[in-house]
C-alpha cells in the first residue's frame, strides 16, 4: 500500500509524490561498470551489436567530462555510484491493465492513465522504473501498419529498422548523458508510422520512477515515413525522496519528406530528480517537427529540444515553458540548425521563477552558408514572481547566410501590484489572481496541448501558486 | 442593520478619511454619504485625489488609511481584502484597467461572476443570455470573448469592458473612475443608461468620478462633490456641474477659500 501519510509529509504540495513499496523482481546493485552494462544487455537478450554499442557508449561516458556550462555545481553533486541503473518490478509488459501488478496499476490509475487511454488516446505505454509494464495500441492503427512498441520489444521484433536509425540522430558521443543513456538504456518507445498514415489521436507514454536513488534511462525512436503524421505525448512523475534520482532519456525523431511529428511533454518530476535529457529530430524535405515541452518539476533540468532542418522547406517549432520553484533550476531552451534552403523555425520559450527558483533560457539557432531564404523567429519571455528568484537568457544566433530573415524578442517581467489588484477587485483572492496571471503567461503553450493536459497544467500551476503570497 | 432613527441607512459612508502613500498625505479628511438609489459624482482636477479615494474604497494595498473609516451598509470595509469587498458588492471601474495577457475575456467574466454572485449565476443558458444582452447593449462584438483581458484594447474598448463587468457583477456600489474619458458620446450615453438602470429605483448606488460634466448630463447625479487638494471643498446638486463648466475650478477654490460654498 502506498504510505500516504508519509508521502504527504515529504511532498507538501507535490500531488504525484506518493510512493509504492518496492516489489522488485530484479534489482541491480548501486553503481555502474562495464559489467553492469553487459548484464543489462544479457538480461534483455540483445543482439551483439547492441551489447557492443552499449559498451562503447559506456567507455565514452567514463572518459567524457561533465559539461562545463549550465549549473555545474549542481551537476557535480550527482553521485553516479549511488544510483541503481536497472530495476524491474513486473515480469512482463502487459496488454491488459488487469494483468499489471495491482500496486503498479493503482499508481497509474491515480495518475489517470487508463481513463485517458479510453477517452482520447490511440495508444499508451506505461513505464515503471526500467521497464514498460503496460503497452497497447488501437487495433485499427496496427492494421494500418503503425508500429508502436516499447523500445525493447522494438529491438526484438524489428532489429534491422532499429539498427538503421538508433543513434542516427543523437550519436553516442554527443554528450555525457546521451552516452550514459546509450550504455544503460531500458524502455522508452519505438514508433514507425508508414507512408501516408495519419495517426489522428495522440499516443501517450507515461514514465514513473518509484524507487529511491533510481536511474531511469528510457530511449525513444520515432520514424514518421513520407507524408505521415503522429502526435506523441509524454508525462512523468516520481515520489519525493530526500535523496536524488536521475532521469536521463534520449529521444530521436526522424521526419521523412512531408511527415509531421509533434512531441509534447509535461514533465512534473519531484524536486529530487535530475532531468538531463537529449531530444533531437531530423526534418527532411517539407516535413515538420514540433517540440512542445513543459518543465514544471525536477531539481535540475537541462534540456534543449533540437531540430536539424536537413531537407528544403522543412519547418521546426519548439514551444516550451519552464517553472522553477524553491530549490529548482530549469535550464532549458532549444537548438535549431538550418542546413537547407527555405527552412523555417520558431522558438517560443516562457519561464516563470518563484521562491528562489532559477530559470535559464539557452538557445542556439544556426543557418549554414548554403541555406538560402531561411526564416527564424525566437521569442523568450520570463516572468519573475519575487525578489529571490532569477532568470537568465542566453540566446545565440549564428547566421552564415545573408538571405536569412531573423526575428528575436525577449522580455523579462514581474507581476505588478496593480495587475493583482485589478483581478482581486473582481472577487479573486490573491492566489487565484496570481494563478490567472501565471496561466495566462503560459497560455501560448497550453493551447498547444491536448485539452486534458492543458486543464491539468493549469491546475498544477494554481497549486504551485498556493501559499506563495507572503 | 436597522436604520438610525429618523435617518435612512447609508449604503456607503466615508467618515473623516485621511489617506497617505509613502509618508505623503493625499486625502485630508473626506466625508461622504451615499443612500440606496442615489448617484453621487466627484469632480476635480488631475492630482486632486479622486483615484486615491476610489482605490482606498476598493482596498488597494499601497495606500495607508491614516484616520477615518469607510462603511458599506454600516460595516467597515477597511479590514477586508479587495476580493471580500468585491463579494460584498463594491465594484470599481478602473481609470487604467490592467492587461492580463493570456487570460481570455469570456473565461475571466465567468470566473468573476462565479466568485462574486456564486457558481450558479455563472452557469448555463441564463448566464449566456445575460452576457449576450449586456454585450449587445454595449455594442461589443462576440469575438471580444476570446481576446485577452485588456490586452491591446483601445481606450474605448477598455472602458466598455469595465462597464460590461459592472453589468454582469451587479454591484451594490459601483465606482466609475473616469469611465467617460476615452468614450465617444454614444459610449457615454450607453454607460449612463447602464448606471441609471443599475441604480435608479434599487437599493444600489453609484459614485461617478470625472472631470467633465458631459456624462453627468445623462446620469443626473443627486449630488456633486468637488475635490481639491484632498478635500471636498464644495457639494451641491446637478447645477454645480454646470457652474463648474462655466467658471472653472478656480471659481470653487476661491469660493471655498471665502467660505461661501
Ligand atoms: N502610488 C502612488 N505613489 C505616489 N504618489 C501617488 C500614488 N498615487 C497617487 N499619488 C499622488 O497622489 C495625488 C493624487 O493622485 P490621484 O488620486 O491619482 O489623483 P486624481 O485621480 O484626482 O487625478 C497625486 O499627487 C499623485 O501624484
Ligand atoms: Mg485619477
Amino acid at each position: 500500500m502506498p504510505d500516504n501519510q508519509e508521502a504527504r509529509e515529504v511532498v507538501g504540495d507535490y500531488k504525484a509524490g506518493w510512493k509504492d513499496t518496492e516489489n522488485s523482481t530484479i534489482r541491480f546493485d548501486f553503481g555502474l561498470s562495464e559489467e553492469v552494462v553487459r548484464e543489462i544487455s544479457k538480461l534483455k537478450e540483445e543482439p551483439e551489436w547492441m551489447t557492443e554499442l552499449r559498451v562503447k557508449a559506456y567507455n565514452h561516458f567514463v572518459k567524457r567530462p561533465m559539461p562545463k556550462w549550465g549549473n555545474t555545481s549542481t551537476l557535480d553533486e550527482i553521485d553516479f555510484d549511488s544510483i541503481c541503473y536497472y530495476l524491474r518490478s513486473s515480469e512482463a509488459t502487459e496488454k491488459d491493465w488487469d494483468d499489471v501488478p495491482e500496486e503498479i496499476r493503482n499508481t497509474f490509475d491515480r495518475l489517470g492513465i487508463p481513463e485517458a487511454e479510453q477517452k482520447w488516446l490511440s495508444g499508451v505505454t506505461a513505464q515503471y522504473e526500467s521497464e514498460a509494464v503496460y503497452h497497447s495500441i488501437r487495433e485499427d492503427l496496427e492494421e494500418q501498419g503503425v508500429i508502436f512498441l516499447d523500445m525493447d520489444r522494438g529491438l526484438k521484433e524489428y532489429p534491422d529498422l532499429v539498427k538503421k536509425w538508433f543513434c542516427s540522430v543523437v550519436p553516442l558521443t554527443d554528450n555525457k548523458f546521451s552516452a550514459l543513456n546509450t550504455a544503460v538504456w531500458s524502455g522508452g518507445s519505438f514508433i514507425y508510422v508508414p507512408k501516408g498514415v495519419h495517426v489522428e489521436m495522440p499516443v501517450q507514454a507515461y514514465f514513473r520512477i518509484n524507487a529511491k536513488n533510481m536511474g531511469q534511462f528510457e530511449r525513444t525512436l520515432i520514424i514518421a515515413d513520407e507524408g505521415s503524421s503522429i502526435h506523441y505525448v509524454e508525462g512523468c512523475t516520481a515520489p519525493s525522496y530526500s535523496t536524488d534520482s536521475l532521469h536521463s532519456a534520449v529521444v530521436e525523431l526522424i521526419a521523412l519528406p512531408g511527415a509531421h511529428i509533434r512531441y509534447s511533454t509535461v514533465q512534473n518530476w519531484s524536486s529530487n530528480v535530475y532531468n538531463l535529457v537529449t531530444k533531437r529530430g531530423i526534418a527532411h524535405e517539407n516535413s515538420k517537427i514540433e517540440w512542445v515541452d513543459g518543465n514544471i518539476g525536477s531539481k535540475l533540468t537541462m534540456k534543449y529540444p533540437a531540430v536539424i532542418l536537413k531537407g528544403e522547406g522543412a519547418h521546426a517549432e519548439v514551444i516550451s515553458v519552464a517553472y522553477s520553484g524553491d530549490g529548482q533550476h530549469q535550464d532549458a531552451g532549444a537548438k535549431i540548425h538550418h542546413l537547407a534552403s527555405n527552412t523555417t523555425s520558431k522558438i517560443l520559450s516562457k519561464s516563470i521563477s518563484k521562491n528562489g527558483g532559477r530559470g535559464t533560457y539557452r538557445g542556439l539557432v544556426t543557418v549554414s552558408p548554403k541555406a538560402e531564404n531561411c526564416k527564424l523567429n525566437v521569442v523568450c519571455d520570463a516572468l519573475i514572481l519575487d525578489e529571490e528568484s532569477r532568470s537568465d537568457t542566453y540566446p545565440t544566433m549564428e547566421v552564415a547566410n545573408p538571405t536569412a530573415r531573423c526575428e528575436h524578442e525577449a522580455s523579462v517581467s514581474k507581476v505588478s501590484d496593480n495587475q493583482l489588484f485589478y483581478l482581486m477587485s473582481r472577487g479573486h483572492s490573491e492566489e487565484e489572481a496570481l494563478a490567472m496571471i501565471v496561466n495566462g503567461f503560459f497560455e501560448p503553450f497550453t493551447r498547444e496541448l491536448p485539452m486534458e493536459y492543458a486543464v491539468e497544467l493549469n491546475q498544477l500551476m494554481a497549486l504551485e501558486m498556493e501559499g506563495s503570497i507572503g | 442593520m436597522t436604520a438610525a432613527s429618523g435617518q435612512a441607512e447609508a449604503l456607503m459612508e466615508i467618515v473623516d478619511l485621511h489617506v497617505g502613500i509613502d509618508d505623503t498625505s493625499i486625502l485630508k479628511g473626506i466625508d461622504l454619504r451615499i443612500l440606496p438609489g442615489e448617484v453621487h459624482a466627484i469632480m476635480g482636477r488631475n492630482g486632486s485625489g479622486k483615484t486615491t479615494a476610489a482605490n482606498v474604497i476598493m482596498g488597494h494595498p499601497d495606500y495607508e488609511v491614516e484616520k477615518g473609516d469607510v462603511l458599506l451598509n454600516g460595516d467597515s470595509l477597511l479590514d477586508e481584502d479587495p476580493w471580500e469587498r468585491a463579494r460584498r458588492g463594491v465594484f470599481l471601474s478602473f481609470q487604467y484597467p490592467q492587461a492580463v495577457p493570456g487570460l481570455q475575456v469570456g473565461n475571466f467574466l465567468r470566473k468573476s461572476v462565479a466568485s462574486i454572485r456564486g457558481e450558479d449565476a455563472a452557469k448555463g443558458a441564463n448566464f449566456r443570455k445575460e452576457l449576450n444582452e449586456a454585450m449587445d447593449q454595449l455594442k461589443i462584438p462576440r469575438s471580444f470573448l476570446s481576446r485577452y483581458v485588456n490586452d491591446g484594447f483601445s481606450g474605448g474598448e477598455k472602458k466598455r469592458f469595465e462597464i460590461l463587468q459592472m453589468m454582469l457583477l451587479k454591484p451594490k456600489l459601483a465606482i466609475l473612475d473616469e469611465t467617460d474619458s476615452g468614450l465617444d458620446i454614444d459610449g457615454i450615453k450607453t454607460v449612463a443608461s447602464g448606471v441609471n438602470a443599475a441604480v435608479r429605483g434599487t437599493d444600489s448606488g453609484a459614485l461617478i468620478i470625472t472631470h467633465y460634466s458631459r456624462i453627468l448630463e445623462h446620469v443626473k447625479p443627486d449630488f456633486i462633490h468637488v475635490l481639491i487638494g484632498g478635500k471636498i471643498v464644495a457639494s451641491g446638486g446637478p447645477e454645480l456641474a454646470t457652474q463648474l463648466e462655466e467658471n472653472g475650478y478656480d471659481w470653487v477654490e476661491n469660493m471655498a477659500a471665502e467660505g461661501v460654498a
